[in-house]
């Protein structure tokens, strides 16, 4: 997930990293294909340099070293709603065929949730105001529903879910499987969605990371903290 | 005249019962889990909590039974995501049943900035096709009189007093803070008043020699609070880390409530016996960073 992740950010793109998985996809992108994109941090921290070290949240002080500026999380939404953002991250619990996420709280009553989820973050103006969505989460037929219970971030800008199995591209709002990844298939990821699966005419293999880029991630996360369950 | 009061003084004086409490708003880091401490050792009640994400302070005081309302983007455990004292309330009603006002960090942000310029409303394009408006239930959609674009006006949002952690500040309750800000400055001009949880209390010549860093004018400051360590487990910039492993053990602890808030809140005094409580661990965390260019006036 990673390794495709970091795929999704083109070179000099300005784009809005968040917590946990998207970390270590802008080191990635930055270390290989993309040397000039900008990361912008929501609670008011942009970078040209990934940290240094391991980051378990944005707001760890190796995030603020080095940052090229450190301001207020309205500066930066700001950016966002001017439309001059690329591209944002963002996981959630469940999500649809046209790319809704579901941060919010599982369950038919908002005021009395079956599951209560910790809400948007900034995930909701992310997906507002980027010029499109990336989307990250593990692949479950509970969490890859035909209809989310709360729309907490819209998937209007959608571009590409990443699962655990594979790869969807937004073709008219709908996610169309592109590719399914090493030792996933088809099936497998058909069986584990919630709604008929439509599938591109070319679906493929994901790409392979190359071995520079195995060795960025590896190298980043030794232990493994973010990417020990194969993500 | 000097604002340095204790930590136990300044809740008692300044956040009685049923205030609206902005706290967190740095987001992740500079979290004044101090005052969360002595706000629940006081048994505070029907507190309404304003702030972006929160971390676990949210959760605390939930747990503890001394919220009615929660105006937030994010209740949860950065860490281990969920937070058990948040979910216990909403799906179950226990301590106590609680009102949620959603927001994103945006609208939380616009909402303070309101506050902030004294202006009854922001507009903003954000959340237009979210149910996020829905669920909070104060937004109001609107066209714009300019260009007839659709916009959601955002109202303001007026702690009745906003808790921040600093680096340093004078006696008057200027104060210097680095690191990210997140919604802290909106947070601070927004409030009728503000107490300053600082590393350190410094001389005013010190805030005086670099004007640019301070957050909010004293003017706005009620008390000042000399409190070393006051954000553990969050970080603050240039003095001390996160203490990651103390976010997984309360998501453990926190299955039950009552022990953990007995070991690290009402069974202890204050935030000295706290950070002798934590000993070595504490003194591994510190983080004197890396100094910045001389600037000059």
């Amino acid at each position: 997930m990673v390794a495709q992740a970091a795929r999704e950010i083109a070179d000099g793109e300005v784009v809005f990293v968040g917590m946990r998985l998207p970390l270590i996809a802008f080191v990635v992108a930055k270390r290989t294909h993309a040397p000039n994109a900008i990361g912008l941090f929501e609670l008011g921290v942009v970078r040209d340099a990934p940290a240094p070290e391991l980051l378990y949240t944005m707001g760890d002080t190796p995030n603020v070293r080095g940052a090229v500026w450190c301001a207020r999380t309205v500066d930066l939404m700001g950016l966002l709603q001017q439309g001059t953002v690329d591209a944002g991250f963002i996981g959630g619990a469940e999500v649809d065929r046209h790319g809704n996420l579901n941060t919010t709280a599982i369950g038919p009553d908002r005021t009395h949730p079956t599951v209560q989820l910790p809400g948007s973050g900034g995930g909701a103006d992310i997906a507002s105001l980027a010029k499109r969505l990336i989307v990250i989460m593990p692949h479950d037929k509970r969490r890859l529903r035909e209809t989310v219970d709360f729309v907490t971030s819209p998937g209007d800008r959608a571009s590409v879910l990443i699962t655990t199995l594979g790869v969807f591209r937004f073709v008219d709002g709908e996610a169309v499987l592109a590719s399914y990844h090493p030792g996933s298939s088809v099936q497998a990821c058909a069986e584990n969605t919630g709604w008929p699966l439509r599938v591109a005419p070319d679906v493929r293999q994901t790409a392979l990371p190359s071995d520079e880029v195995l060795k960025i991630i590896r190298g980043y996360d030794p232990a493994g903290f973010w990417t020990r369950r194969g993500e | 005249m000097s604002k340095v009061v204790s930590l136990k003084e300044a809740i008692a004086a300044h956040v009685p019962d049923g205030s609206a409490v902005a706290l967190g708003c740095a987001l992740e880091p500079a979290i004044p889990f101090a005052a969360v401490h002595e706000l629940i050792r006081q048994r505070r009640r029907d507190l309404r909590l304003i702030g972006p994400i929160s971390d676990i302070a949210f959760d605390m005081l939930i747990g503890s039974g001394g919220v009615a309302e929660v105006h937030a983007a994010w209740v949860g455990n950065v860490s281990a995501g969920l937070a058990h004292c948040y979910r216990r309330a909403m799906e179950q009603g226990t301590p106590r049943r609680i009102t949620v006002r959603d927001h994103s960090n945006f609208t939380m942000a616009l909402s303070l900035l309101a506050g902030a310029l004294g202006a009854p409303y922001i507009p903003t394009k954000t959340l237009l096709h979210s149910d996020i408006p829905r669920a909070n239930g104060t937004f109001k959609r609107a066209t714009s009189p300019w260009d007839g674009s659709e916009v959601l006006l955002i109202p303001a949002l007026v702690p009745d007093v906003t808790i921040i952690a600093c680096q340093r500040a004078d006696a008057d309750g200027n104060a210097h803070q680095w690191g990210p800000w997140g919604v802290s400055q909106e947070a601070a001009l927004a409030a009728k008043k503000v107490i300053v949880l600082a590393d350190e209390v410094v001389d005013r010549a010190v805030i005086a020699s670099d004007p640019n860093r301070t957050i909010c004018p004293g003017t706005k400051v009620a008390a000042v609070v000399h409190v070393p360590g006051a954000c553990h487990p969050s970080p603050l910039q240039g003095r001390y880390a996160r203490d990651h492993e103390f976010f997984h053990e309360y998501h453990r602890a926190t299955r039950g409530f009552e022990a953990w808030i007995a070991e690290w809140v009402t069974g202890v005094p204050d935030r000295a016996a706290y950070l002798a409580k934590l000993g070595d661990r504490w003194s591994g965390l510190r983080d004197p960073g890396l100094p910045a260019a001389e600037v000059r006036y």
